[in-house]
């Protein structure tokens, strides 16, 4: 049998010192909350993991995802790992076309049965002639390729929520995976893209734990959506003080002041911009001067316009008010009548009887 | 649908249209039913303007209940100027008014405004410490601590939402904007119509006295 390469020897291939993965290991076990001594194990593990199997399924979805996990600034540890993964289906990445890749799809599944990680990316359109690869509606191979998964991850909004294709009027019906596969360990990591050292993260963790990270209430990983970025936003202070930009190119917006008025949805969203940051912890949103758009949130292209700030009420028809005051005023003379009319007859009985 | 998109989508807006409706209805309900004018001479020549003037004298009791009423006096205008503070001073407030108005004016800052809801929330805390220890005086009705309970909860759930403690940011967000929407949706249907009416009671009041040429 031929010797299988491990992520140890792949890492030095590449040139990756011991110290540099022992920090990567450090770091991924801290973000993730592991216990102290889960570093070393972590690492242990790792070095003298084999290669799993992974399907990448892309659905109702932009390549995105793919894009934020495959253009980091530079090779990152958290890409040879995602390198490292037997990538055996991608429509993106794999140098497969046409029946060689539906081919590749289908050995995968034999040779690991049980064993092999489903990624998804993109919603699943119920109208199935919306989306379609090789002739199978999405839904179909999503039932088919998860019949002998170990487990799913969804990458992104999209798969995670719906996403966009999910948004009003949902013109293809669109659902998230959750919604079609119920009897398989399934977790989120969403994100308009995610972050991908959550999608590295939740893999790292699978690799050495031999499980999925614990989860919130909408099924992300805690370690990396369990805080509010309002709560993380070094912002923050402004918005105590009650110093606020008013547009985009104000003294607010050039000092950096709070983008709350400008509709940024921080307090309502969860995900670990505010302290992970992007391309390697340069920045983020909102560093960069715009508001967070909650998109690791679900339904976030229908929580109301981007700029609208988080506390707008959304009053559909603002004359139904007023025609309420006028029904208001209606019935309240129709009252007064009736009380008039009780009165006097009160009086008229009183008249009679005296 | 999640609970934040109900509060701040149909809820508000059915509370809001309870609220114009039932305003309206009750002062036209009530004000349609005073009685004609007074035809006899006033004793008083300038009854009318000493009838109005009461709208204003009555905002403070008179000199002789000064020790009596110290107490539900200053905390009852803590509470009331405090509320109002919050109400239109914040800025979460100022968006949300803006989005129904499209008025727009400057905030106070988020300390202030903390400091103020907990001013007001204490403050109706010790109006309802004073009402449970002197029933004699109240004679209170359920009603009354309903209505308590639903002036209390906004600023409760508000401080909360701010503070971020609780729930999740969003589910107190939520309920605050419940708790919002069940206040005008009972106002105008309970004693919280005081906000209209002490403007009425006060000038009937001064109005029927002046003209018998009693001075209150």
């Amino acid at each position: 049998m031929a010797y299988e390469a491990t992520l140890g020897d792949l890492l030095r291939s590449q040139g990756v010192s011991r110290r540099a993965f022992m920090k990567f290991c450090a770091t991924t076990a801290s973000i993730m909350a592991l216990p102290a001594g889960a570093a070393s194990a972590m690492a242990e593990a790792l070095s003298a993991a084999r290669r799993p199997s992974v399907i990448w399924l892309s659905f109702q979805e932009c390549t995105g995802c793919t894009e934020a996990l495959t253009r980091s600034h530079a090779p990152t540890i958290e890409n040879l790992l995602f390198n490292f993964i037997s990538l055996d289906y991608h429509h993106t990445l794999q140098a497969a076309a046409g029946d060689a890749a539906e081919h590749a799809l289908k050995e995968a599944m034999q040779a690991n049965k049980g064993e092999y990680l489903v990624l998804v990316d993109g919603s699943i359109p119920l109208l199935e002639y919306c989306s379609t690869v090789a002739g199978h509606s999405n839904k179909q191979i999503l039932e088919d390729v998860c019949a002998d998964a170990a487990a799913v991850i969804n990458i992104g909004t999209c798969s995670a929520y719906g996403g966009i294709p999910m948004a009003k009027p949902n013109p293809t019906r669109a659902v998230a995976t959750g919604d079609i596969i119920k009897d398989k360990p399934i977790i989120n990591v969403p994100g308009c893209p995610p972050m991908p050292l959550a999608i590295t993260g939740v893999i790292a963790q699978y690799l050495t734990m031999g499980k999925l990270p614990e989860v919130d209430h909408l099924g992300r990983p805690v370690a990396f959506f369990g805080e509010n970025i309002h709560d993380r936003c070094y912002r923050r202070p402004f918005y105590d003080r009650g110093q606020f930009a008013e547009t985009f190119d104000d003294e607010g917006a050039r000092k950096g002041w709070c983008l709350y008025k400008l509709g940024c949805k921080a307090p309502v969203a969860y995900n670990a911009c505010a302290h992970v940051k992007w391309n390697n912890g340069v920045s983020f949103p909102i560093q960069s001067g715009h508001g967070c758009i909650g998109c690791s949130e679900p339904g976030f292209w229908d929580m109301g316009g981007i700029y609208e700030s988080v506390a707008k009420g959304n009053f559909g028809d603002g004359a139904k008010l007023g025609a309420a005051a006028v029904a208001g005023a209606a019935l309240g003379a129709g009252a007064a009548v009736l009380a008039r009319r009780r009165k006097s007859e009160v009086h008229h009985e009183e008249g009679a009887e005296s | 649908m999640t609970l934040l998109d109900f509060a701040r989508g149909p809820a508000i807006h059915a509370s809001l249209i309870i609220l114009a409706a039932g305003i309206v209805l009750r002062l036209v309900g009530v004000l349609a039913l005073t009685r004609g004018a007074d035809l006899s001479r006033p004793r008083d020549a300038f009854g009318n303007f000493k009838g109005y003037r009461t709208v204003f004298s009555r905002a403070w009791p008179s000199s002789e209940f000064n020790a009596a009423t110290v107490y539900q006096t200053v905390m009852a205008y803590v509470f009331h100027i405090a509320t109002l503070l919050v109400v239109i001073g914040i800025v979460p407030h100022i968006e949300f008014i803006t989005s129904l108005t499209g008025a727009s004016w400057p905030g106070l800052p988020n300390f202030i405004g903390v400091a103020l809801g907990t001013i007001a929330l204490v403050s109706l805390l010790a109006l309802i410490v004073r009402r449970l220890s002197k029933p004699a005086i109240y004679n209170s009705t359920v009603g009354d601590y309903i209505t308590w309970i639903i002036v209390a909860l906004p600023l409760l759930t508000g401080l909360m939402a701010f503070a971020h403690v609780g729930f999740r940011y969003e589910t107190m967000l939520a309920l605050h904007i419940l708790s919002a929407a069940l206040l005008f949706a009972y106002m105008p249907f309970s004693k919280l119509m005081h906000a209209f009416w002490f403007i009425f009671s006060r000038a009937q009041s001064g109005l029927a006295y002046a003209h018998k040429g009693v001075r209150i």
